[in-house]
């Protein structure tokens, strides 16, 4: 783990400092961070040369970059149509239940945020969801909790 | 109309890729131009839905005297309903890489990208190894040609490729006017050409095989096997290869679970048939005869009797407004208007006519939107909402 201006500057190093290097920046900051935060993205702005609002701009344009804080794990549940039919409504409350929080919401402790998302590209295993960039498919409230716990467990082995 | 044509499996996509290097050595030694007259020659369309004829691409691409140009190989398979995309880059990834490479020496470019959507990152590691191994022998052969992954970050517009461009240029990913197309101004203005991961399996299966096996299968102006993304209620989920040019009927006889209602033909973008329409449409692009030829990406979705069209066609239209990338008025507004009218008629704030205006509306977006997106979200709405008025109302 670096700080984040370091991590910008590495990254921009490694990927260039030109326009078109741009969205390699974001991704590998919102890996380690998880989100950008508006310091991230005027340091990625100064880091590269570009007005701070075409790098506002173009991050959010996309779904995988998140703007606001989010948890160590983000779990992404598809709500497109064939997961929506299969149950997906189901494997959100489940999720919901387990770690009191709502769509849209992170747990106190930052763990776990909760998000849908549109078409992962998983329909004949509906429903399916991902977890950080981890899939998951064919789920029901009985696995989800179970994988859930998995990850919980997980975090009490200090992993 | 009764279709004497049978469903018929093909296996050429997932074949085994083991004899690549083979075909890719073979091929870089064969004039541009021969290699080119093979692909038309076998009426090789885009297999990403839009169906562009592969063998014009690449001819136009590679008459532009340019000294920098790129193939990129489109990944960014958002279209509800299909995954078919994701199925040959895990299995058979050389295939792709072959084609690529040898699409560069047709075209003269030396450089090629994958933009592959941000939701398939897990499929990175094992591409990338693929990759290296490729490269590694192209510069034992003294092939110059190299293959980086760009990742996309979660957007359904950037399969279309003007908006796939700008995203690797690291901007937002909204569509450019057309023309110039990518054969004149691609990615960063350079001459580009860009297919369809599938595409390129069947440019492979053309180099090994030739073009007339793959011109023997499927229907005139539909030739060739395409793979069937097939998923919503259907006891066998999955993917399927299967010639051009089948009827609806045949495929729901074989994939239907006895009480198909509708089938959503090329994804939330695409045409919803319902069950009296099955035996006059058939799968393929345009040009047969009789009935209706519908194209389609791969995305299959089967419904039954037990689901509400109703639900379906929110679930849609709420696709649709959240991935508009809203550069374009009659999209952007369009999509949220679609959305709001169907939820006012079926709480009854709205009367019935009102469908007509949204109707109206959809043709208007058909017209003026600036892609594929905002002109494409009328086939889903208009097919639903004329076949199942009734669920739309109460």
């Amino acid at each position: 783990m670096y700080p984040v201006s370091e991590l910008i500057r590495n990254l921009a190093d490694q990927h260039g400092r030109n326009r078109h290097n741009l969205l390699p920046i974001l991704q590998g900051v919102v890996e380690q961070e998880k989100y950008l935060s508006e310091y991230s993205m005027i340091e990625i702005a100064r880091e590269l040369d570009l007005p701070a609002s075409e790098v506002y701009g173009t991050a959010t344009f996309y779904s995988f970059l998140e703007y606001k804080k989010m948890g160590k794990y983000i779990i992404r549940v598809c709500k497109t149509i064939t997961c929506s039919m299969k149950g997906k409504n189901q494997v959100v409350k489940a999720i919901e239940d387990m770690l009191k929080i709502s769509v849209g919401e992170t747990t106190p402790d930052g763990n776990f945020s909760l998000l849908q998302t549109n078409c992962l590209g998983l329909c004949h295993k509906a429903p399916a969801m991902l977890i950080n960039f981890d899939v998951y498919t064919d789920l029901t409230p009985e696995k989800v909790r179970e994988i859930l716990t998995n990850y919980i467990n997980k975090k009490g082995k200090g992993e | 109309m009764s279709s004497n044509y049978q469903l018929k499996r093909v296996d050429f996509i997932f074949k085994d890729e083991k004899d690549w290097k083979e075909i890719l050595k073979n091929n870089i030694n064969r004039p541009p131009q021969e290699l080119i007259n093979e692909l038309i020659s076998s009426e090789l369309k885009g297999r990403g839905g839009a169906g562009f004829p592969t063998g014009l691409k690449w001819k136009l691409t590679a008459e532009v005297d340019d000294m920098t140009k790129y193939v990129i190989c489109n990944a960014d398979e958002g279209e509800p309903g299909t995954f078919k995309d994701r199925e040959i880059l895990s299995k058979v990834p050389f295939k792709v890489l072959t084609s690529m490479a040898v699409c560069g020496h047709v075209i003269g470019s030396k450089e090629g990208y994958i933009y592959l959507r941000g939701e398939y990152f897990f499929l990175q590691p094992e591409l990338n190894k693929a990759i290296c191994e490729f490269e590694q022998y192209c510069q034992e052969i003294n092939f110059d040609f190299r293959i980086r992954i760009f990742m996309g970050s979660g957007a359904y517009i950037c399969g279309e490729e003007t908006a796939l461009f700008e995203s690797m240029e690291g901007k937002r990913g909204e569509p450019r006017n057309k023309p110039p197309f990518p054969s004149n101004f691609g990615y960063m203005g350079k001459p580009t050409v860009i297919n369809n991961v599938e595409t390129l399996a069947h440019t492979y299966t053309i180099f090994e095989f030739g073009a007339k096996r793959f011109y023997d299968l499927g229907v005139q102006y539909s030739r060739g096997s395409k793979l069937f993304s097939v998923s919503g209620d259907t006891p066998k989920p999955g993917i399927y290869e299967l010639e051009l040019g089948m009827s609806l009927e045949d495929f729901v006889d074989e994939f239907g679970d006895g009480d198909t209602k509708a089938v959503q033909v090329g994804g939330a973008s695409g045409f919803l048939v319902p069950r009296k329409r099955f035996g006059e449409t058939t799968i393929g692009f345009q040009g047969k005869l009789t009935g209706i030829s519908l194209p389609t990406g791969g995305s299959m979705m089967l419904f039954n009797s037990s689901r509400s069209m109703y639900n379906v066609l929110d679930n849609y239209l709420e696709f649709f407004r959240e991935e508009s990338c809203g550069q374009c008025t009659p999209c952007r507004v369009g999509c949220q208007q679609l959305l709001n009218g169907i939820k006012a008629v079926k709480r009854g704030e709205k009367n019935a006519l009102y469908l007509d205006k949204l109707l109206r509306l959809t043709e208007t977006m058909q017209y003026t939107a600036k892609c594929g997106l905002g002109q494409s979200v009328a086939n889903s709405f208009s097919s639903i909402v004329e076949n199942f008025r009734e669920e739309m109302i109460y």
